[in-house]
Parts: C-alpha cells; structure tokens; sequence
C-alpha cells in the first residue's frame, strides 16, 4: 500500500499540513507489519503512557518523531510482530517499538516531496517509564496523532525544528 | 535442488526475525538462516559460511548496508550473492546507490510478505 501522489505534500509546506501524512503512514506501518488496523481514539487519554520510542530526524528536516504507549500495548505490538504469544516476548519490546517508531519516520519522510533524500534518521531510543522530562530544541508547533491500537491508546508526536 | 541459505542483516532482531518469517511465508525454502547486527558482522558471517542469499537493511551502526555492499567484493566467498536491500531509507538517491553497488533487489519498509516474495522469487532463478 503506497501513497498516492495526491497524498504527497511539497516539502515547502506548512508543517501543520503533515499531521494526515503522519497518520497515513503509521496506519502503514501497523497494517502491514502488525496486521492492525488502527482506530480513532473515543476521548483524549488521561492515563500517562509509559513508554516511549524516539527517532531524530536530520538535514531538510530536522526534530523529534516519538511514539508513546502502555506497556502492554507495547508487548502487543512485538508479539504480533515475533508472532508469539505477549508474555513471551521479554526484551524485544524495546527493540519492536524502537522498529515501529523507526518505520513511522521513514514512510512519514518518504511521503513527502523531496524528503527522503535530504532527511536522515537516528536509530530508535526507547525509554521506560514516565518520571522524566523532554525538551526538544523545536520552533514550531508539533504535530500531534493520537489513535488506538487494539483499542489501546497511543500517541504519535513530530517536534520539528527550522 | 537445495533449499536457501539465506544471510539476514539488521540491527534489529525483530526485524531480522520478521524478515526470515517473509522469505517463508513467499514459499522459499530455508535451510538455514545466519543472522548479523551490521555490515562487519555480515563480512565475519560469510568469510566463514557460504550462502545463496542477502537481505540487508540500510541504516545500521558499525557498518551501513550501502558500505556492506562496496566490501562485499573482498569475501571471495559472496560473489555472485544477490542481495537485496530491506530498508526504511526510500529515497531515488539510496535506491540508484544500493543498485548500482551490486544489490539486485529494494523493498521499503513497511512491507507485505508479497513484496518480498516478488522481489527475491526472481532474483533466485528457480532456486527456492
């Protein structure tokens, strides 16, 4: 499943524009790695989600992309993508978030104009757990997806400097 | 004929482990998969076992994907080896140079089993 043309947006456009392409490519990701439909979320979640994945994005587009959700949501996604039960997985859940997060950056940038060849990525961090802060060197308003997966929350962020 | 002995790099083992369940999910029959975390582990891999193919990501510590393919040629070896390209890196830049450094095949990821039954099926001549 690609992107059709119309779906790709010049580069030169207004960030706030990307958030639909944000959506359509971790949509991408979950449906052909995971098998997974995600799903518009009922209400704005209010329980702290308690792992995060992080990639960095440099060159002509530099900032933060971040994927944050439960743990259990992350055991969830490994075990379908091991295809093994989720208390089975152990320390491959960094490691199958890490690779979520890292897909999402990648289809994100190769969806807009031009992008991918002047964007490189980080490799994935992932951190456990909700006591800490993040501050990001980023300019402009981040774009923000929240949706469901397996009717549990998670939350897509893009902090974007320049 | 023999089944495939197939060499997967990348630095993520869920990774590597989706990718050999796609090479058997397109029908190819492994019989035996070697796995390696980055380009030099994949020169130590195959210095010492032979194999027929190579799936390599791109973006990897140590040793990117696109170098792996420039030493490829001094591991007597894995010549002649097709390897293809499995990679988040899609741009037309990454994809000529992937090409034009040997490697016979590309799939972005995220990808469908299908797309890596079309893109290696081929490559292997019947051999699968």
């Amino acid at each position: 499943m690609r992107s059709s043309v119309n779906e790709v947006l010049d580069a030169r456009g207004r960030h706030e524009d990307w958030a639909p392409l944000l959506e359509l490519a971790s949509r991408e990701v979950f449906e052909l790695m995971l098998g997974s439909q995600l799903t518009l979320p009922a209400t704005e979640e209010e329980a702290p989600l308690d792992i995060t994945s992080m990639v960095g994005l440099a060159g002509q587009l530099c900032g933060l992309l971040s994927l944050r959700c439960h743990g259990k949501s992350a055991a969830l996604m490994a075990s379908k993508m091991l295809g093994i039960e989720p208390d089975k997985v152990g320390p491959d859940i960094s490691d199958a978030l890490g690779e979520v997060c890292n897909m999402i950056a990648g289809n994100f940038k190769n969806k807009i104009s031009g992008m991918g060849e002047g964007c490189m990525l980080s490799v994935p961090t992932v951190i456990t757990g909700t006591d800490y802060s993040l501050t990001s060197q980023a300019d402009s308003p981040g774009l923000e997806v929240r949706l469901r997966f397996e009717g549990m929350p998670i939350l897509i962020s893009l902090q974007i400097r320049g | 004929m023999d089944g495939i002995r197939a060499l997967i790099i990348d630095d993520s083992s869920v990774m590597r482990k989706i990718v050999e369940r796609s090479l058997r999910q397109a029908g190819i029959d492994l019989t035996q998969v070697l796995e390696a975390g980055n380009g030099v582990e994949a020169l130590a891999v195959l210095t010492k076992s032979p194999v027929d193919l190579i799936l390599c990501d791109i973006n990897m510590p140590v040793m990117d994907g696109l170098e792996f393919i420039k030493q490829l040629s001094t591991v007597e070896r894995a010549t002649g080896v097709p390897v293809v390209m499995i990679t988040t890196e899609g741009s037309e830049s990454h994809v000529v140079q992937a090409l034009s450094s040997g490697a016979r095949g590309y799939i972005r990821k995220p990808f469908t089993p299908d797309q890596v039954k079309e893109h290696v099926i081929p490559i292997l001549g019947g051999k699968s």
